[in-house]
This record gives structure tokens, sequence and C-alpha cells, in this order.
């Protein structure tokens, strides 16, 4: 069966090219980066040369950028690494409803068991957050601020500009979860008042288990793992010379490409909300109408389930996900869905469809041919159970 | 092509089931059913419906290659299950709770889903029973009697079976289910069998008493003439025709003959006074969706794995009395499942009201 893949937002196929780097490393390259021998330093030349890739994809000079695990590991660093630096002086940490769990359940940790003052601030219902909202929570004790970028399930991109801008003025650290949204919009710190970013190299077509922390000089930041001292203490350990050439060469490609790709995603994208909210009854758009993703489109159907409509399209060839991005057969309403105002049984029934570079529009129009009889399906068996 | 889905519970009888069915060359899909909350602690380490046996389900389908998914059905089990279940304790019945999940859960919830959702045509499960199709289809025990579960499938009639595969029931016994298994590389393949109850890990009485306190307030034992010979813990503790453990010193084997909870009192009385030959039964169905006759002759299983016995079948508007040939003590809220040798003819669950 012809398989049509609708859910980069969870991860992207890895590139031809970066497949390749990162083969060449495996084969010819395994010297410890921090040896002073030859093959140790043919390492360092692979992990500088990548520093200096994702560095120039994002506008930072290449000390700012620390090399971690994933997008996981960044937003636990930012946030933990900034209030364990500032703990002394300030002990607030102000986020959002939307977050990813990264952010959302790190926050409610330090909490819970580091005595860090959290608010958590609602969204509207396009999931946006206004800076004013944020100016109004932040306080002289405020150590941090972290806001993402776009959404990963709804798409919204967040004004992170200006809040970037109030938290400067008032000596607040501003951390943005960028994860969905580096390699798809422009990124430029040059011009964007962040002080620490996160990404992951398997949205953007690169490896999975890598990612980066961008730290805006001067931000103080703790460690949180101590060891060797690698990436100049800030994460410790033995670097992943393959994922991290796997991950600039996925940051030069996605820089390469992001204009062009997001203006034919956008007009795909276009054509799949229509094409849904046109021939599917009773759907609802979720996230914001044009402050989104170009890739991303994210539906409601009431009275169907996530769950069932990712199963039932699954075995018509079209991965796709639910807004509840899960595996467990838990049927449990999405948070961030929830934090729009959505009710629980409309929440219930979320879709979620991520373009992505392999997408054409045969694609959008195959999946909408199918669409409507899987939702109506669903929501009748539903119904029955409701 | 056709496709079936198939019930994985994360056990060897449902993996081998699949197992059968791909080998077939049949168009296979997984599915396990979340029977309790996510996240929440199980009273049983052995449910079939926890997040690790879902694991184990998933990884069964891998191994086999087939589609796999998890649907959540914990509200319909905590309902028509846990809570039946309780129920029928605090209302001094023995439940069956395997008649209810198959008969609200595998064969209702998840038949609906599996048939409405997905298009699928069929629902395989891996019980010991065997389905003969044809123009009427037929229930029969499994070719292993010895692990034959056809009692707690009774209430299934033709519009269920038609759509029913059990592959497991043809083979001849668990060893050849295990060796298949091992055959097909299954991770399951040395998991222990599932026990009796399987949502509650240690004393039923224990999970009962934290639903239904009610259900534990002491009260009088008595003889079948009122005397008044003892104390009971509570009626969710006792259960028609178990030996009572009240202590009572007359020498006399008794035996728990009737419960009345609406004064809390058990009725106590030795093997000789068992008297009861007739029974009142409810929910009554009939494979064939009708009854071979108005009265009609049967060998009727009172419990799992109960001997049958003979007697009468009459049929009601609202139910059906059951005529024993000779006295037995049957506990109300029990399936009495109908037997003509080895198929399966329908049944119905004891009531506590007596036959009329």
């Amino acid at each position: 069966m012809r398989r049509v893949y609708l859910d980069h937002a969870a991860t992207t196929p890895v590139d031809p090219e970066v497949a390749e780097a990162m083969a060449r490393v495996y084969r010819d390259v395994h010297g410890n980066a921090s040896s002073i021998h030859a093959e140790g330093r043919a390492a360092r030349a692979l992990v500088d040369e990548a520093r200096d890739q994702v560095a120039a994809a994002i506008g930072a000079s290449p000390g700012e950028i620390v090399f971690t695990s994933g997008g996981t590991e960044s937003d636990n660093l930012a946030l933990r690494g900034v209030l364990k630096a500032r703990r002394a002086e300030r002990d607030g940490l102000v986020t959002v409803a939307t977050e990813h769990h990264a952010v959302l359940d790190t926050a409610h940790d330090l909490a819970e068991h580091a005595h860090v003052r959290l608010t958590v601030l609602d969204v509207d219902r396009d999931g946006l957050i206004r800076p004013e909202a944020v100016a109004a929570a932040i306080d002289e004790r405020t150590a941090i601020v972290s806001v993402m970028h776009a959404n990963n399930e709804i798409g919204t991109v967040q004004p992170i500009a200006e809040i970037g801008a109030l938290c400067r003025e008032r000596g607040v650290t501003f951390h943005s979860d960028a994860v969905q949204s580096v390699g798809a919009l422009d990124l430029d710190v040059r011009a964007l008042p962040v002080d620490l970013l996160s990404l992951n190299a398997h949205k953007f077509y690169g490896p999975k288990g890598v990612g980066a922390l961008y730290v805006r000089r001067g931000t103080r930041l703790a460690t949180l793992q101590t060891g060797g001292g690698q990436e100049k203490g800030r994460r410790t350990g033995t670097e992943n010379v393959a994922g991290i050439v796997g991950l600039g060469v996925a940051m030069r490609l996605a820089a390469a490409r992001r204009a062009s790709e997001a203006a034919r995603l956008t007009a795909l994208r276009e054509r799949l909300i229509e094409g849904v909210l046109a021939r599917v009854p009773d759907a609802v758009l979720t996230g914001h109408r044009t402050l989104r993703l170009p890739n991303s489109a994210s539906f409601c159907f009431r009275g169907a389930d996530g769950p069932s409509l990712v199963a039932a399209l699954d075995l018509e060839g079209f991965a796709v996900s639910s807004g509840s991005a899960c595996t467990s057969g838990d049927t449990q309403a999405s948070a961030v869905l929830l934090a729009l105002g959505l009710d629980e049984a409309t929440a219930k029934g979320s879709l979620r469809l991520t373009l992505g570079r392999s997408t054409t529009r045969e694609d959008i129009d195959a999946l909408l041919d199918v669409l409507p009889a899987i939702v109506a399906r669903v929501r009748g068996a539903s119904a029955v159970t409701a | 092509m056709s496709r079936v889905f198939v019930a994985m519970s994360g056990g060897v009888d449902s993996s081998v089931a699949a197992a059968l069915l791909a080998e077939r060359g049949e168009d296979v899909v997984g599915v396990w059913m979340r029977l309790v909350p996510a996240g929440s602690q199980p009273d049983a380490p052995r449910c079939c419906g926890t997040d690790e046996a879902g694991e184990d389900a998933r990884r069964a389908a891998g191994v086999l290659g087939i589609p796999f998914y998890a649907l959540d059905y914990a509200d319909v089990f905590g309902r028509e299950v846990v809570g039946r279940f309780v129920d029928s304790y605090a209302g001094g019945e023995t439940p069956n709770p395997c008649v209810s999940c198959n008969q609200h859960v595998k064969f209702e919830a998840l038949m609906r889903d599996v048939v409405a959702k997905f298009g699928a045509d069929r629902l395989a499960t891996g019980h010991y029973a065997r389905v003969e199709h044809g123009p009427r289809h037929r229930l029969l025990r499994a070719q292993d009697t010895a692990k034959d579960q056809s009692y707690a499938l009774y209430m299934l009639g033709q519009r269920e079976l038609a759509r029913i595969e059990f592959p497991i029931g043809e083979l001849p016994d668990k060893s050849m289910t295990r060796a298949i298994a091992t055959r097909f590389g299954l991770p399951t393949a040395a998991k222990p069998d599932s026990m009796d109850i399987c949502f509650i890990g240690g004393d039923y009485r224990t999970f009962v008493r934290e639903r239904a306190p009610d259900a534990f307030a002491p009260g009088p034992v008595e003889r079948a003439d009122g005397t008044r010979i003892g104390e009971h813990g509570g009626i969710g503790t006792l259960t028609v025709g178990q030996r009572t453990g009240t202590g009572v010193a007359t020498g006399e084997r008794l035996y728990v003959l009737r419960l009345e909870p609406d004064r809390r009192a058990a009725v106590v009385g030795t093997r000789e006074e068992i008297s009861a030959t007739t029974y009142q039964l409810r929910d009554v169905r009939f494979v064939a969706d009708a009854p071979p006759a108005g009265r009609f002759r049967t060998e009727a299983v009172l419990r799992y794995r109960g001997t049958p016995l003979a007697g009468w079948v009459s049929v009601q508007a609202d139910g059906a009395t059951l005529e024993l040939d000779t006295p037995a003590l049957v506990a109300p809220g029990q399936a009495a499942v109908f037997y003509s040798g080895d198929e399966v003819i329908g049944g119905g669950v004891v009531s506590r009201i007596p036959a009329h």
C-alpha cells in the first residue's frame, strides 16, 4: 500500500545527505573529540564545523551553541540551569499552559522540589499569549520566562520578539522552545531578543537523539551534569560526533531550503485546511488561522476520538497523529486543546496533519478523499459509546 | 481481502490466535484494550488491561509484523465489569466478571468499534471455544475441554458469531498453544495463564469492601427454621454453596443455603437441607437467537468449569425457569449455561428471586 506520511511534527525522515555525512563519521572518524592526537583532532574538527553550521543558521556565534541530546534536554538545561544560576537573587518562573511537557513538567517539578515560584499563563482560543499578560506576570524576582516559538500540537506561533523585548527590559532571562519552528521559520538571534533557544535535529530531517541549546553570550546558566567538562562545562559528556555532524548538515540544508519550502508548504496547508473545513461537517480548526507553522494543520472533530481516527487512517495508508500523540490507548483530552477552551468531547476528537518535504498536492487530495468517510464512521461508532 | 481484528491481551493465547490468522494469510490487525485508566496502579499485577500487558501485546504484534493499536475501554470496563461485580456482591449475589466482560466489553463495545470504526469484517480472540460457521452459526466447547471457556460466551447470538473467530479453540491442548508461540518466536510464549478475576490482585473481599463497605456490615447466621446460630462479617464475604466459616460448634457441616441482603441474613444448613431444584433465570440468551422449544431438556453448567447437571428449561417472556433433576445449590449471579453435548444452546443469569 502507498504510504502518505503526514506526521512531520512528530519526526521527519533523515535527509540522505545527512545520513551520508553521519555514515562517513561512523566509518572513518573514530576519535574522541577531546583527544589530543590526530584521530581526536579529526573528530573535533567535525564538531567545530557542525557548531559553525548551527550557529550560522540562526545568526549566533559558534560559542553560543551547546550540543545536547535533544529538545527535552535543552529545555531542562535552560529552565533548571537559569533558575539554579540565579537562585540567590531571583526565583520566579513564568511560562504558558500550552508549552510542551518538556517545559511544563519541568516547571512543575521545579515548583514542587526546588522552591521555584511558578506562574502558568493562559492562552486565548487561538493558543496565543498576549505579551501584556507576560509583562503583568513578571515581578522583580522573576528569573526566567519560557514561551515556545511554535506549538507542536496546534502550530500557533507566539509573538516571541515582543515577549523577549519586555523580558530584556526587566532583566529577565527569556527562553523559547523552538523545536518545531527551527528549520521552518526564520529565526535570527541577532534580531530576536531571546537568550536561550531549544532545538532538535530530528524535526528538520536530522537524526534523533541530538539537539542544541543556543545560549546568548552573558546568559547565566548553571551546569546540571557533572563530569569531564565538555561543551565548556555546560553539557558534559563525550560528544556524539556523528549525531552532531548530522545536526549541522540538517541545519545547513534547512536554512538553504527554508524560504521556498515555507511558501510551498503554506500553500499545501491552506489547501488542506480549506478542504477539511469544506468537506467534514462540524470540523474545527485548532490554533490560529494564519499565525501558524507553514506545515501544520490541526483539527477537532467533535464526537470522534483521536486515537481511532489515527488508527483508521493508518489502515488506509496515512500516517497522522492526534493532538494527544499517544500509543498507549489513552483517550485523555490534550491539555493544550483544553487550554484553548475547547470542551472535552471536542478536544478528544483531535487530529494533527503536519506536512513536509515529501508532501505533494496529490497526498493532500488523497487524504481529503478518505477523511470525511473515516470521520463519519468513527463518529457514528463513538456516539453509541458516549 | 477481508480484514480481521484480533483482541490481544498480552497473553499467549491471543498472541497465538493472531499468529494463526496471520499465517493463514489473513489481513490481521492487533488491538489491545486499555481496561484501567492510564498510569493508575492496577490491583492485579496480571490484569490484561494494564500498561505492561499492552507492551506485551504490542511486542507480540511486532514479532508478527501486523498493525497494532491500543484503544481505551477503561470507562466501559469500569462500569460494566467492575461496577457490576461490586454491585452483585453487595446485593448478595456471586458475579461472573468474565461473562460481563465478554458481553459488554469485548463482543459489544469492541465488536462495534471494529466493525463500525475500522470497517473490519471479523473479530478474533484467544478464547478456548469453537464457532462452526454455517447457515446457523454454532458455538461449541473447545477441543481442549480442560481449557474450555464456552461457558462465559453463552450470550453470543447469530449476529456476533457471524463475525467471530476463536482460532485457539481448535487446538488440541495448551501445550500446542505454547509450542506455536515458540515457533513464531512470540515473547509471550512462556507467560503464565491469567488468573480467575483478572482485575483483582489479592482477596476479592478487600476489593469489594473498598467499593461497597455496606456489604461488610455483620449480620445474623441462621438455620432454615430461623434459629440464630451466629454472626457473619457481611454478605459480601459469602457465596451460596460455600462451607461456612462461622465456627458454629454443632459438629455439622454447614453450607450457605441463601443470602437475604435486605436483612443481611445468611441462611445455612446441612447438605441434606439442600432441596432446591428450580431456579429462575434472567437475561436469557440463545445462541440461535431463539430457544429450541418452549420447554427443552438440557445439561446445565452452573459455574465456570462446573459439572453439567441434567434438567429442563422452560422459556418465559421475561426469562426462563431451570428445573434440575436433582437438588443443587446454585449461587445467584452466576450464569446457568445450557449445553447439548459440546454445543452451547444459550444461558441466563441465576436470579435471587425464587422461580414462579
